[in-house]
């Protein structure tokens, strides 16, 4: 459904994801992990058709990404992106208004799972409850891919399971899930397949129960073997 | 529920759900959540749920109903023997640990006796 094909970016002299192929199957769920500048971000925004790879190609159902498959594609990024002024249902409008997909009643429902309120101001927001609010705006879209990029970073761990629990929610036979993350045990048990990331490369992509099976080890294992044992919680 | 991360999830479902039958909290012929449920009360992928119900059905834990969903299995029988293994298991496991640290099977077994005429004691 979701192909990157020997995809490179280069900023600059800086090279961010270096010759990466992947294939993204439907009903999976895939943790993508990495210490910070691994290229995981990147390649993210790449699959978005945000920023346009220095080489390689991405292809959505065989079309190369851009405007098109955004349809399709939900992102959300790790920084914030609401006005300060706007309240939490500004910002459920701004997104209905971009995204034919995106469904005010799921927003709702969504809201009311995490606590959150229509009225709350985004700038009188805590960052647990922005974190909520990226997911809840996020997942209330109907798409077949979605993206999310760090959703777990600096959340308290009561609202880390209830955006785990949302997350789960649309998982679908025809849904792709990528979750982000460098706390690798937060996706351990949700993940199917994990790709690891490491200085722009992608080092493996493998599944995760597999990996239990066959071998005994855990994706913290797996971490600590390929980034070395100071490679965890960077 | 706490999980190792070592062991496969779905194993580790598994045997939380005959612990509960075993325990008579899932009574038997009792309708068990949908895959989707499950995922949810677990906080684990629907894959993963999915494939807990496609072992136990092997194993004849439970069963499916065309339509209206995975129940837990109506034979007593099963239960007993799901019980058993579980007792074995922790035998095995014990026994495990104390020829590990030296003492014999005989020895263990005296020392349970021990235990147990002293918890007697204790309850009477």
């Amino acid at each position: 459904m979701l192909e990157c094909k020997e995809v490179t970016k280069k900023y600059g002299r800086k090279t961010a994801v270096d010759h990466v192929s992947l294939n993204l199957e439907p009903g999976r769920v895939y943790a993508m992990l990495g210490p910070n500048g691994s290229g995981k971000t990147t390649l993210m925004k790449m699959v978005v058709g945000l920023v346009k790879p220095t080489s390689g190609e991405i292809l959505y159902n065989g079309q190369p990404v851009g405007v098109e498959s955004r349809r399709d594609i939900a992102y959300m990024s790790t920084e914030p992106y609401f006005y300060s002024w706007m309240t939490v249902k500004d910002v459920g409008k701004y997104y209905q208004d971009f995204f034919e997909d995106f469904s005010m009643e799921r927003y709702e429902r969504i809201l009311n799972q995490m606590d959150l309120t229509m009225d709350l101001k985004s700038k009188t927001l805590s960052s647990g409850m922005m974190a909520k609010l990226k997911i809840a705006v996020t997942m209330a879209r109907r798409a077949k891919i979605y993206l999310l990029d760090e959703p777990l970073n600096g959340i308290d761990l009561l609202a880390r399971d209830e955006i785990v629990r949302c997350v789960l929610d649309v998982i679908a036979p025809d849904v792709t899930l990528m979750v982000s993350s460098h706390l690798v045990d937060e996706l351990e048990k949700v993940a199917d397949v994990a790709v690891f990331m490491k200085e722009s490369h992608l080092v493996m992509a493998c599944g995760i129960e597999q990996m239990r099976e066959e071998k005994g080890k855990s994706v913290v294992d797996m971490y600590r073997e390929i980034y070395g044992h100071g490679g965890i919680e960077q | 529920m706490e999980y190792n991360s070592s062991i496969p999830i779905y194993l580790q479902v598994m045997m939380s759900i005959k612990r509960d039958i075993v325990t008579e909290r899932l009574k038997l012929g009792e309708k068990l959540p949908s895959v989707r449920d499950l995922a949810l009360q677990y906080t684990i992928n629907p894959n993963t749920a999915n494939r807990v119900y496609k072992e136990l059905e092997n194993e004849k834990v439970c069963f499916t109903r065309r339509g209206m969903g995975t129940f837990v299995t109506e034979d007593e029988d099963r239960a007993m023997q799901m019980k058993a293994e579980m007792a074995q298991e922790l035998i095995d496991e014990f026994l495990k640990g104390m020829k590990y640290i030296g003492i014999s099977a005989e020895e263990a077994i005296n020392l349970v006796k021990r235990q147990s005429k002293e918890e007697t004691k204790k309850i009477s």
